[in-house]
């Protein structure tokens, strides 16, 4: 297939399935089932952070104090990692539309490079300091005063909020990798970039939800 | 390939980024500040979700090429924050508006507990 692929791509491009009409059918198809993904996602996170809402109204102290217990300076430093490496996605899938293959590489590490950062900042400067600090809830949680089972359930959802997105950082950091195996192999010479657009939505979607827990979960009640 | 293809200039993607940093630090900054509040809204939480939402639309319509999506793909976008706003909003309204419980039930009163041991449930 690869060395026909170059001599019947005008007519019949390999990467076109039979069933689509042209390749701008088969984009648009990719396109709307991502976001159909992307929309039982957000129903996923919407769950947790409805149940988040009741909670912080229900023990406003407990989670504004909880909430003044995390590392706010790493938190706006991951969000503008997280924001890079949004941009570098973005122009990937700019060089992939452009068939620019050292470019796209080049974007595809940076993405990766930001993403690594983002996971060892939050290992390492936060949960790990946390747990040095007991605030993991069934670790160790001490955090002695009068709202200090408020606190531990706040813990509760900083955790389980935060693990679940970074395990989306994880998941999004192999698909990175895939994405950079296909290129090297000169799958996006040619002007077809569907896989990179698709994977750029779900990465751009874990930078959302970030964009929403930096405040939710770190400015609760303001820092003043 | 097609001509249907948008290739979004750098200059567009640099700008958004720009502008998301910008209210990034505008959202940490705005968090040192007493807003107060009105109506009994905290004004620092609405301004930082405000911001959340603005950061939010310029990722999805620039970075996600909202902008250069079909009407159907708008049409499914649309449909999944309306259902999220159903599910946060009757949520919210549904523990808002329960009726006073007998003593014992409702929300748990959490109980501080020992440093050694995690609290446990308040028991009913």
């Amino acid at each position: 297939m690869t060395d026909a692929a170059a001599t019947d791509a005008a007519e019949h491009p390999p990467y076109l399935a039979h069933h689509f009409t042209d390749i701008e059918q088969q984009n648009e198809a990719g396109t709307l089932g991502m976001w159909l993904f992307l929309v039982t996602e957000i129903m996923f996170f919407g769950g947790l952070f409805a149940s988040y809402a009741i909670y912080r109204f229900e023990y406003f102290e407990g989670f504004r104090e909880g909430s003044h217990l995390l590392k706010v300076q790493f938190g706006a430093i991951n969000t503008a990692v997280l924001i890079g490496s949004s941009l570098t996605m973005a122009l990937a899938v700019r060089c992939a539309q452009l068939g620019r293959r050292k470019a796209l590489i080049l974007f595809l590490i940076l993405t990766m490079i930001l993403g690594a950062a983002f996971l060892g900042v939050k290992w390492h400067f936060e949960w790990t300091t946390d747990y040095h600090e007991h605030l993991v809830p069934g670790m160790g949680f001490s955090h002695p005063g009068p709202n200090e089972a408020a606190i531990q359930l706040f813990f509760c959802f900083y955790f389980f909020m935060t693990g679940l997105h970074a395990l989306h950082m994880v998941v999004g950091l192999g698909i990175m990798a895939v994405l950079l195996w296909m290129t090297s192999r000169g799958r996006f010479d040619h002007g077809y970039f569907a896989p990179v657009e698709i994977s750029g939505l779900y990465w751009h979607f874990v930078d959302i939800v970030w964009i929403f827990l930096f405040p939710l979960l770190y400015l609760i009640g303001g820092r003043y | 390939m097609s001509g249907r293809v948008h290739v979004v200039p750098v200059g567009v993607y640099v700008a958004v980024f720009l502008s998301l940093m910008v209210l990034t630090a505008a959202t940490t900054g705005v968090a040192y500040l007493d807003l107060g509040t009105f109506d009994n809204i905290d004004l620092n939480t609405l301004a930082a979700l405000t911001i959340a939402v603005a950061k939010m639309l310029l990722v999805v319509v620039f970075f996600m090429h909202v902008r250069h999506a079909s009407s159907l793909t708008r049409l499914v976008i649309a449909a999944g924050f309306l259902w999220l706003v159903l599910l946060v909003a009757f949520t919210l309204t549904d523990v808002a508006s329960r009726a006073p419980q007998p003593a014992g039930w409702g929300p748990a009163t959490l109980a501080p507990s020992n440093a050694s041991t995690p609290a446990p449930p308040a028991a009913p």
